[in-house]
């Protein structure tokens, strides 16, 4: 199967529309603010706000991705809905945390549980994970105690886990770097016939960074197995999608030569099979996909700005209709898929870890202070002797000395 | 035949091709490395014999190089990239500071990085803009890199293998002009420490400390220096990061006076460092203080200049001169 072929084939793939093309004159860039991507997108969507399931009878575009999660029982979707509700319950203790200055910054995932739940869980345990700093919801997917996660936020560490273990990078904060480790190690699998896949996850403002880009290209070019996974959630801090590309990012994948999907990032579903779909496609040996999951933040970027400085009620609300955890709710709830004692126990799950995450975190030990001399170098470094050296001595030198 | 006589060009390139046959995670990559054996001919022949998955061309995006090098170093491969010059490494410069240098201490020590990124650096060779610089210092101060730079054939083949054996990055600066040098590589011996400084040439009267291609200049000024009856020792630091103190304290020792001389500008620069610390390892058995030669703070001049700039046998003299007299 060609690339050009796919892409000919599914509207919701990146066909190359002429209207985006070449849309920017050189004299029109004070028009930019009203460009397609402002229209209602495009997307794969199997699970509606109101929490009904799409039919492929009613929507011929999902035909290529519904059939990816027709094997997802209502144990399954149980399951989905319980990893969403412990993400979130777990994001909002973070989050708590923060305020009661337990934790320096946190970044919340409130409103993108689902397309990090649903493409979480199409990964295989052998396969890789690229996360940015975000990624709490993939993080319990993967296996990572979400306590874990809190270390870097509280100051005690810049990671805290193994990512060999779960297959899980730590966290990068230089916006859109992992998208070439991501891509590195793609090439990576390829080269050993492996049939892993690897994914990146990245945000709509990285998609503006040359380190993105230049992923693309490799991957393309090498035709490496990598999902690239972004979540739109149409704000960069207070940069809004506008400020970021004049056509939808999604198509952006056709210029270097892979497919690109629009996915309805607020549907669990939805996610899990469009991600399922682009893992298939890479360990096939078809090459990279780039995922576009539409969807919104609704908490702050981190704890550290005011998102009502910079965006309308209006939009916040207009996005609380759409929440993830609802809908699949109204779906559980409508269909019989789960009843009131389900919930009632989930809540209470959700109260555990909430206190588990509180205690461990308030009883998280600060480092050694000679820690800032350990690991810098893998095979010992001079100066970091003769600096530990000199460092010890100093404070040794307070030791009985008053 | 243990011994041979190479160029550094010839030594690198073989130094490559062992490292390649010896383990089969080691990879090349980098632009035009492949079938035109790189612009300086350092990989020549390499994909003709190990094939394009071990000898990788790649697109001409350096932080695409080394960010793709970072992913490949992670599934356990040892890559080792070609910069094509030094004026272009600053495009991947974010990923060698904030993410290679960095992923053995975020990761407490789990991740190792084998990444060397080998950079032909430095001028005289008539080039046009961003073909001559001497980056060297920004690469010293960031914690994590090492920074090392042969001044011949023998340091060109040896150190290249430790640095592509060693579990840390290494940024391997090659002296460009002096890459059709030819000089004795047993390829049987067992080298110096990666990390360690030479003594080049002995003296009795003062210590020339340099690197990379400032060390020929400093040998021939020491033969200058000898007509007129100074006795000039020339120390090779060979490694940028870490530096060497102990060798050079020593040598400085012996001689009680110092003069570094380097390409890349001295404002800040690793001759500043040196300056730094021998003065406080040393105060007391200098007779004058640590003298610096150097590039100006000026950008690289244009190719017609680049003699002027570049410190050459006179300046370097002048400073002996300068010192000696104190």
């Amino acid at each position: 199967m060609t690339v050009e072929s796919t892409a000919a084939r599914k509207p919701r793939r990146s066909s190359g529309t002429k209207r985006a093309a070449g849309a920017a004159g050189a004299r029109k860039t004070a028009a930019a603010t009203a460009q397609p991507h402002d229209a209602e997108p495009q997307l794969v969507q199997l699970l509606t706000p109101e929490g009904e399931r799409v039919e492929v009878a009613d929507n011929p575009d999902i035909a290529e991705f519904a059939p990816f999660v027709a094997d997802i029982t209502t144990d399954d979707l149980r399951d989905l809905y319980r990893d969403m509700v412990l993400t979130r319950r777990f994001d909002g203790e973070a989050t708590a945390l923060q305020r009661q200055g337990e934790l320096g910054l946190w970044a919340s995932l409130l409103g993108q549980e689902a397309a990090q739940i649903g493409s979480g869980r199409a990964l295989r345990d052998d396969d890789y994970v690229f996360p940015t700093y975000r990624e709490h919801g993939v993080a319990w997917c993967r296996g990572v105690d979400p306590t874990n996660l809190l270390g870097m936020f509280r100051g005690v560490n810049h990671g805290g886990w193994d990512p060999k273990i779960n297959n899980f990078h730590l966290y990068t904060i230089v916006i859109g770097s992992q998208t070439l480790h991501a891509t590195g190690y793609a090439m990576g699998v390829a080269k050993d016939g492996a049939d892993s896949a690897v994914i990146a996850y990245f945000g709509d403002g990285a998609s503006s960074q040359g380190d993105v880009a230049e992923a693309f290209t490799f991957s393309a070019v090498y035709n490496s197995p990598v999902v690239f996974f972004c979540q739109n959630n149409q704000w960069a801090i207070s940069e809004p999608t506008e400020r970021q590309m004049r056509v939808p990012l999604y198509q952006r994948a056709q210029g270097f030569g892979f497919p690109g999907v629009r996915v309805d990032g607020n549907d669990v579903l939805a996610c899990l099979a469009v991600t399922r779909w682009a893992l298939e496609r890479a360990r096939r040996g078809e090459g990279p996909t780039l995922v576009e999951a539409f969807t919104y933040r609704m908490g702050a970027h981190t704890t550290s700005d005011d998102p009502t400085k910079y965006r309308r009620d209006e939009e916040t609300a207009a996005w609380e209709a759409k929440d993830p955890i609802l809908r699949l709710k109204a779906h559980l709830l409508a269909t019989g898929g789960a009843d009131e004692a389900f919930f009632e126990q989930l809540e209470v799950e959700s109260e555990t870890l909430g206190k588990r995450v509180r205690e461990v975190v308030r009883a998280m030990p600060d480092p050694d202070t000679m820690a800032i001399f350990e690991n810098v170098y893998a095979d010992g470094h001079a100066l970091v002797d003769e600096e530990r050296a000199q460092f010890a001595a100093y404070l040794a030198s307070f030791e009985g000395g008053e | 035949m243990a011994v041979q006589k190479l160029t550094i060009a010839k030594a690198l390139n073989d130094s490559l091709r062992k490292a390649l046959e010896t383990d089969p995670k080691v990879l090349i990559m980098g632009e035009d490395v492949g079938k035109l054996g790189g612009v300086f001919r350092i990989t020549d022949g390499l994909q003709k014999d190990f094939g394009e998955e071990r000898v990788i061309d790649t697109p001409l995006a350096e932080s695409g190089i080394v960010g793709t090098a970072i992913g490949l170093a992670l599934r356990g491969y040892r890559p080792v990239v070609e910069i094509q010059f030094d004026g272009f490494v600053f495009p991947a410069y974010d990923q060698i500071v904030t993410q290679l240098a960095k992923m053995h201490a975020r990761s407490l020590g789990k991740i190792k990085m084998p990444v060397v990124i080998r950079i032909p650096y430095a001028g005289g060779i008539g080039a046009v803009e961003h073909h001559s610089e001497s980056p060297e210092t920004l690469f010293a101060h960031v914690p994590g890199l090492k920074v090392v730079s042969p001044s011949n054939a023998s340091d060109a083949y040896w150190m290249l293998q430790q640095a592509i054996l060693s579990d840390d990055p290494v940024i391997f600066f090659e002296p460009k002009r002096r890459y059709w040098d030819k000089g004795e590589v047993d390829v049987e011996a067992i080298p110096d420490a990666l990390h360690g400084s030479r003594v080049a040439r002995e003296g009795t009267d003062i210590t020339l400390a340099a690197y990379g291609p400032m060390v020929k200049v400093c040998l021939e000024a020491a033969a200058a220096a000898a007509e007129e009856g100074k006795s000039v020792e020339v120390v090779d630091l060979r490694s940028m990061s870490p530096i060497d103190f102990d060798g050079l304290q020593a040598s400085v020792e012996r001689t009680r006076r110092l003069v570094v001389v380097h390409e890349a500008p001295v404002f800040l620069g690793v001759g500043s460092e040196i300056a730094a610390r021998i003065t406080e390892r040393c105060f007391y058995h200098l007779e004058a203080p640590v003298l610096r030669v150097g590039g100006f703070h000026a950008p690289y001049p244009p190719a017609r200049l680049e003699d002027e700039y570049l410190p050459g046998l006179d300046r370097v003299l002048d400073a002996v001169d300068r010192s000696l007299a104190y």
